[in-house]
């Protein structure tokens, strides 16, 4: 695999994804700023000093983007690992094991996903503690549904394919089936899925943030950024645009890196290609 | 459209027809690729050329440039096409469609993605003669009606009433082949027509299509990669490999005196030399009625089967799609546990489902099938596909086990160096080569060998079917070898069992299943397999006693 | 002929039905038997022994759980929402308005979404791998990536300060004539445009494409049919059922935008209702509002399911 045969895109999409997780790691070394440090005025303009200037308190933008980078990633991820591993997991018993417990899983997931995630998370939100583990668990368990669904897809149709079978007549045990005969062959369509939920993980959590239900003042994620900053528009101020375009940057440059993967290794040839 | 016709008698006329396609490798920059490289034929008004070739052969894309048709990107870049005595891919669009669908029309190999599922049959059949105004609707109508009773399809007054979905395979194809005719072209580019069908249903459709295009006098290319089917139809024969012209001929003389060595590979191939072995005093694997049903119980996919396998030797199972064939392979497998009856091993009973059956029974039945590419997985190499049942089951590692894949691979004909390969990098052959090879690795008693040779071409398939019999020779295994190609069977068969409708309807050995007298669906059979001589669909259409199963 | 299309819609109409009573409970148990106490949860931490006991008593919190779920149905059933805890209004009375309002302002991104989703998803088509489909196809997979708040501050920015077009807060009451009502919701009407319909569009353009790549649609090239007759009668009779699924189920994705776009633009709708009351834990309000945003959604669904049965030839015209 020749580092020239990566397609501009993706280069795109890897460099702005590394440069914010770069960001969201060493926050602390990285910002200006402290995150809740006054420094200025209401709203400044960007200036020299403050690259993207002030927000609604007179706190440093560029300080706060950078800290809003770590908690955002931060619930995003841990989201995206439960969901990930919740859902493939279950996803892969139910299909080789079938029977009931197939049934009901499978069932269950489609109630779940009968009502809208967005819906059933405020619903649930409204009884909930607001803190960061209520988050992550709340995200991760709705979306871990869509993850159910592809692997168990996915591995349905390897499943009854002949070389599973071929190695079912040959007497290998369940385990080995698993993790050697559909694991590898499932793994494109799940790495290209782990980028796809991830981006749902951001925007969801910004939805939730900016309605003023997610991550709590005066910690602040980037959806928790706009909804702050969200005054100064009808005065013509764009802070609130700021950490709204970041989210939307973020999320373009993993779909690209989604794209680019699913592309890749759609043609199965071991990943030598 | 007679009258406007060029004098010369010349109907079609190909000149160094080259034609290209752009392919978009992953990973690697686009490139070109020349699937027909300067091809040139004629055809005159009323005459059949057969083309012929195996897969990757050109054949179908020759077919499809004399409606300057280029399918799936695929581009006519150079030479001239002639037809009616004008260069037709000099017409321009407006003219290309007014010749298609009236002076060219095209046959299908499958009539069933074909058709437009939302339309009825009739409203397709009559479409491009009135859209051509060759026919007001009544007279288009009168004109089907005609041609499906020509083609002897039932209720030819109103089958034209219904949806492509609620007809048949073989009907369908008939009604495709009315459909062609009934604009009332000069040239019909059959496709493929018979190959999607059972070998009962070939033969009929086959005469119908002869019929009719002896009583309509329109001429025809034929293209198919079965020789003995050409055969039948076809006025001269053209031979293709790889987009280039091999040989071009009279029918009777590339299937008599080819004068290529690829033409006289393509007519021998059936020829396998096998010498029938006797059934020894008791056999090792005895199948005793054995009655199997999907869904429960509810659809019987085997009725009461008895057959016995000898150490050894080959028992073949033929039979067409739904005959049970497949499902007897599960049922001794215990992939699909039998209802009722036994499957004996060594005298002792194997226990029905597949989970209960110890390891050595296990290593004893060894499996391949039809579609190698999907019986690997594909991130696997052919060293770890061959290398695990050795580990699985004789524990061996490292150096030792390395050095029986190599052993392996040399039995199978194929050297050290594909021990690093992916499946994905190997031909249609190899692939199959290679599940030989893991099948052989346990060192079982039985192979079963689900249709192993028909999603091949002849030539590679006959080399398959040479290995196969060496390879019987060498490690004295026993084969189940299940198909629905008679000519395989007998190549390789020591007996053989007839299922039809998941009934065993004739048995024994060879000699003696294929030795007359016949029951009707043995005689049905053996009768619709296509033979390489000029004359023979006429002789076996009259010879006939029993309805084809399809029908 | 139509029998067994009849009943496959029967039974898809009453699984519909199952789904929602299932939904109903779901939703009731995820308010109720989750850890923690509603009452502590409303109150606060600080709150006395006294109001709490009082609270749940008030709330019916001491009958079992069942119990509650029955009274909860049987009153929805009844049109009877209950009270919202935090104002004392009846529910069912405040959802009316808004939910004319919410489902005005879907109706009208739906109204501009649908045929240009389906125009532009043809466009692409048209020219596959040209130019046009990958500008489209990139612009889909940005949008995809957009926030609807980025999309609903970017036109207020532009459209209603920059050149102060339109309004920044949607304000509409009973009262509100039409057009008037139709000025205020042009830009959340925009925004939800622009969040369904690259999504949309390439949900369309797959269907399509999947019915132009069969083999029925080269029968009709080499009959030479026009390209515009091959579309009209042999790819559109085949591409309508699977283009209803992408417009119903882009529709069901719409009314869950509806949420954020209502916040943004500050618009009287069930969305923002939702989002007020839980911040404020009323959690009848919240029940109720999750149920109907569910019972639409699910609405939506069983349309795009009746659409692909009663357009399957298979099934309209049985063996």
């Amino acid at each position: 695999m020749a580092l020239r045969q990566i397609p501009v895109t993706a280069w795109i999409g890897l460099i702005l994804t590394g440069a914010f997780a770069f960001c969201a790691i060493f926050a602390p070394w990285v910002a200006p700023h402290g995150n809740g440090e006054i420094v200025g005025d209401v709203w400044e303009p960007m200036s020299a000093a403050h690259w993207l200037g002030t927000d609604n308190l007179g706190r440093d933008l560029i300080s706060r983007m950078i800290y809003g980078a770590r908690i955002t990633m931060e619930i995003a991820v841990a989201a995206t690992a439960l969901s990930f591993s919740l859902g493939s997991i279950l996803g892969f018993t139910a299909a080789v094991f079938g029977g009931w417990f197939d049934t009901l899983l499978s069932r269950f997931v489609d109630l779940l996903m009968s009502i809208p995630t967005l819906i059933f998370g405020l619903v649930v939100l409204s009884v909930l503690p607001t803190n960061t583990l209520t988050l992550i668990l709340v995200m991760g368990i709705l979306d871990s549904t869509r993850v159910y669904r592809l692997s168990r897809a996915v591995a349905v149709d390897i499943n009854v394919m002949d070389f599973v079978e071929a190695a079912k007549l040959r007497g290998e045990g369940k385990a080995w089936i698993i993790f050697r005969e559909i694991l590898p062959n499932a793994l494109s369509p799940l790495v290209a899925e782990l980028g796809v939920r991830f981006i749902f993980a951001v925007l969801f959590l910004s939805a939730l943030s900016f309605l003023g239900l997610g991550v709590q003042p005066p910690d602040s994620d980037w959806g928790g950024m706009v909804k702050e900053n969200k005054d100064g528009i009808v005065f013509g101020i764009p802070a609130a645009l700021i950490p709204a375009a970041a989210i939307a940057v973020l999320a373009i440059s993993v779909n690209l890196v989604a794209d680019w993967v699913l592309n890749r290794t759609t043609s199965l040839k071991g990943g030598r290609g | 459209m007679a009258d406007t016709k060029a004098n010369s008698g010349k109907l079609l006329d190909i000149r160094n027809l080259r034609i290209e396609a752009t392919v978009y490798p992953p990973g690697e920059a686009p490139k070109t690729i020349t699937l027909v490289h300067d091809v040139s034929l004629t055809l005159e008004k009323g005459k059949v050329l057969g083309l012929i070739g195996e897969s990757g052969a050109g054949k179908s894309t020759i077919g499809l440039s004399s409606m300057a048709y280029g399918r799936g990107g695929v581009r006519i870049t150079g030479g001239e096409v002639i037809l009616n005595g004008r260069d037709i891919l000099k017409v321009g669009p407006k003219g290309v469609r007014a010749l298609r669908g009236r002076e060219v029309c095209y046959v299908a190999q499958s009539a069933a993605a074909a058709f437009n599922p939302a339309h009825k049959l009739i409203d397709q059949v009559v479409e491009a003669a009135m859209l051509h105004g060759t026919a007001t609707r009544a007279e288009a109508e009168k004109r089907a009606v005609a041609l499906f009773k020509k083609l002897s399809l039932p209720n030819p007054e109103t089958i034209g009433e219904r949806y492509p979905h609620q007809v048949s395979g073989g009907q369908l194809q008939r009604v495709m082949t009315a459909m062609a005719l009934c604009s009332e072209p000069d040239l019909i580019v059959f496709d493929e027509p018979t190959t999607a069908l059972d070998v009962t249903t070939q033969i009929d459709v086959l005469a119908a299509i002869k019929d009719a295009i002896r009583d309509t006098h329109v001429a025809a290319l034929y293209i198919t990669h079965d020789l003995a089917v050409v055969a039948q139809v076809s006025d001269e024969i053209m031979v293709l490999r790889h987009g280039r012209l091999v040989e071009w001929g009279g029918t009777r003389q590339i299937i008599k005196e080819p004068r290529q060595e690829y033409t006289n590979a393509l007519v021998s191939v059936h020829e396998i030399e096998h010498k029938e072995q006797q059934p020894g005093t008791t056999p090792f694997l005895s199948v005793k009625n054995v009655t199997a049903a999907y869904g429960g119980g509810h659809v019987k996919v085997l009725k009461n089967v008895s057959v016995d396998i000898y150490p050894g030797q080959t028992l073949a199972v033929v039979g067409e799609s739904g005959s049970g064939k497949s499902t007897l392979a599960r049922a001794i497998t215990g992939l699909l546990p039998p209802e009722e009856g036994t499957v004996t091993f060594d005298g002792r009973p194997l226990a029905n489902r597949l989970a209960d059956r110890p390891k050595e029974d296990l290593r004893q039945l060894q499996m391949i099938y039809q579609m190698a590419d999907v019986a690997m997985n594909p991130r696997q190499t052919v060293g770890t596909i061959i290398g695990r049942p050795l580990e699985f089951y004789f524990g061996m590692k490292g150096r030792e086990r390395d050095k029986r894949v190599a052993e392996l691979l040399d039995e199978i004909e194929m050297g050290k160096g594909f021990v690093d390969r992916y499946p994905a990098e190997l031909s249609g052959g190899q692939k199959q080569r290679v599940c030989i090879a893991r099948s052989l690795a346990a060192k079982p008693k039985l192979i079963i060998c689900d249709e192993v040779t028909s999603a091949l071409d002849p030539l590679v398939a006959h080399g398959i079917l040479k290995l196969l019999l060496n390879l019987q020779q060498h490690e004295k295994v026993a084969y189940l070898f299940i198909t629905h190609d008679l000519a395989t069977v007998k190549s390789i068969a020591d007996s053989i069992a007839v299922m039809y409708r998941g009934e065993v309807v004739r048995y024994g050995s060879k000699s003696k299943v294929l030795t007359p007298p016949f029951d009707a669906y043995t005689d049905l059979l053996l009768s619709s397999v296509p033979e390489m001589e000029i004359g023979w669909l006429e002789k076996a259409i009259k010879g006939r006693r029993m309805e084809s199963a399809g029908n | 002929m139509s029998s067994p299309i009849l009943r496959l819609v029967a039974q898809r109409i009453l699984l519909g039905l199952v789904l929602l009573f299932a939904v109903s409970v779901l939703i009731f148990a995820g308010t109720q038997i989750l850890p923690g106490d509603v009452a502590q949860a409303i109150l606060g931490q600080s709150a006395t022994p006294e109001a709490l006991a009082n609270l749940r008593e008030q709330l019916g919190l001491n009958d079992p759980a069942w119990l509650r779920y029955m009274h909860w149905l049987w009153g929805i059933l009844h049109g009877d929402f209950g009270t919202a805890q935090s104002s004392g209004l009846d529910i069912a009375s405040s959802i009316g308005t808004r939910l004319k309002n919410t489902l005005f302002l879907a109706a009208c991104a739906a109204i501009v979404a649908v045929p240009l989703a389906v125009v532009l998803g043809l466009i692409a088509v048209r020219y596959r791998n040209g130019f046009v489909d990958k500008l489209i196809s990139g612009l889909a997979l940005a949008s995809t990536s957009f926030p609807e708040f980025f999309i609903g501050y970017v036109l207020i920015f532009v459209f209603a300060v920059h050149w102060q077009i339109f309004p920044s807060i949607s304000t509409v009451d009973d009262s509100t004539p039409f057009l008037e009502r139709l000025q205020a919701v042009v830009l959340p009407a925009t925004a939800l445009t622009l969040v369904v319909l690259a999504h949309m569009m390439r949900m369309t353009r797959a269907a399509i494409l999947n019915v132009m790549q069969s083999a029925y649609i080269e029968t009709a090239e080499l009959k030479g049919l026009k390209p515009f007759d091959i579309i009209r009668k042999h790819a559109f009779p085949n591409a309508i059922a699977p283009v209803v699924n992408v417009v119903m189920l882009n529709l069901a994705y719409l009314i869950v935008g509806v949420v954020v776009v209502e916040v943004i633009f500050v618009y009287p709708g069930m969305g923002q209702y939702l989002v007020d009351h839980v911040a404020k834990r009323d959690v009848p309000v919240v029940q109720a509002v999750g149920l109907i945003f569910a019972a639409v959604y699910i609405t939506l669904n069983i349309i795009a399911d009746i659409a692909a049965i009663v357009a399957n030839p298979r099934l309209r015209h049985p063996k």
